[in-house]
């Protein structure tokens, strides 16, 4: 009876750990994001701050995931990683802003670029992922690790 | 003393830009906080109750989000809203909806359906994803129209 509520108190505390690297992770996202949207503002139609930001992220997702994977060269804790990928990755990256561009640009009547921007982002997005995965797989397979 | 009075008027200005800076911030940290925990919360039920052979949990959240996004991007537009304002919009669409819905996560889950040889299911989530998130901001666009009508 002890143990499991012993058990059961260390659980809540790894989770509320979790969350706070979940948590933290996002804050520095979320910034980042603002800042690099803020820097990259070009003052043309198409939304190439969005797209530079989510491609970046899955790049850097692809890389980490791959690098501190099973087969990966870094060792990486189950907090380490939610820190990186579930918060600063997914925080970082934005599907929401993505949607709202994407519908205002149909909506201002530009179809075309609206349409550009979907194909666009989806292969850049897949595109960076997986460079990512591969850049971190070539990476793993160095010798001497 | 006129030189004094354009001191001090330069010196409120000055604090006034580096209150709005740091309240700004503020504001996309609070979102953040809460947009991040609230995708890992909703993500882990999704994955406990549904499985993980196809990534619904990213699915609801990115579709939820973007209805959401649609919304307050709708209220935007109505110059006395409270969303026409920075520090709202910055705690509701930068902070939260930006960390709430994520990209990475959609990728990296295409990808690894992809490689493991689940071609259909990849495609099916690339097209779903975008299918109903583009339909998600649209109705939560024409519904915060529909409301200030």
């Amino acid at each position: 009876m002890l143990r499991k509520s012993s058990s059961t108190i260390a659980d809540r505390w790894n989770t509320a750990i979790l969350y706070a690297c979940v948590a933290s992770g996002a804050v520095v996202g979320g910034l980042a994001r603002f800042l690099v949207s803020v820097a990259l503002q070009t003052g043309t139609e198409f939304p190439w701050a969005t797209l530079f930001i989510n491609a970046t992220g899955s790049f850097i997702i692809g890389l980490y995931a791959t690098l501190t994977g099973p087969e990966g060269r870094l060792f990486a804790s189950a907090r380490q990683r939610q820190f990186v990928m579930t918060g600063f990755c997914g925080g970082y990256t934005t599907f929401s802003t993505f949607s709202l561009e994407t519908f205002r640009l149909f909506h201002s009547g530009m179809k075309q670029t609206a349409l550009m921007y979907i194909i666009a982002s989806t292969i850049t997005w897949l595109v960076s992922v997986w460079l990512g995965q591969t850049i971190a797989s070539r990476l793993n397979r160095l010798k001497g690790s | 003393m006129i030189i004094r009075d354009i001191d001090l008027e330069r010196q409120v200005q000055a604090s006034k830009r580096t209150w709005n800076v740091l309240s700004g911030f503020v504001c996309i940290v609070i979102g953040s906080v809460l947009g991040g925990c609230a995708r890992y919360f909703i993500s882990g039920v999704v994955a406990r109750n549904v499985g993980e052979t196809f990534p619904w949990g990213t699915m609801i959240i990115n579709v939820s989000g973007a209805f959401l996004i649609g919304i307050l991007g709708g209220l935007a537009t109505n110059q006395s809203s409270l969303m026409a304002s920075t520090n709202p919009w910055l705690f509701a669409v930068t902070g939260f909806l930006g960390c709430y819905t994520t990209v990475s996560s959609f990728s990296l889950q295409t990808l690894s359906l992809a490689r493991d040889g689940e071609t259909g299911r990849a495609v099916s989530n690339v097209l779903l994803s975008l299918i109903l998130c583009l339909s998600a901001v649209t109705c939560g666009f024409s519904l915060s129209e529909w409301l200030s009508t």
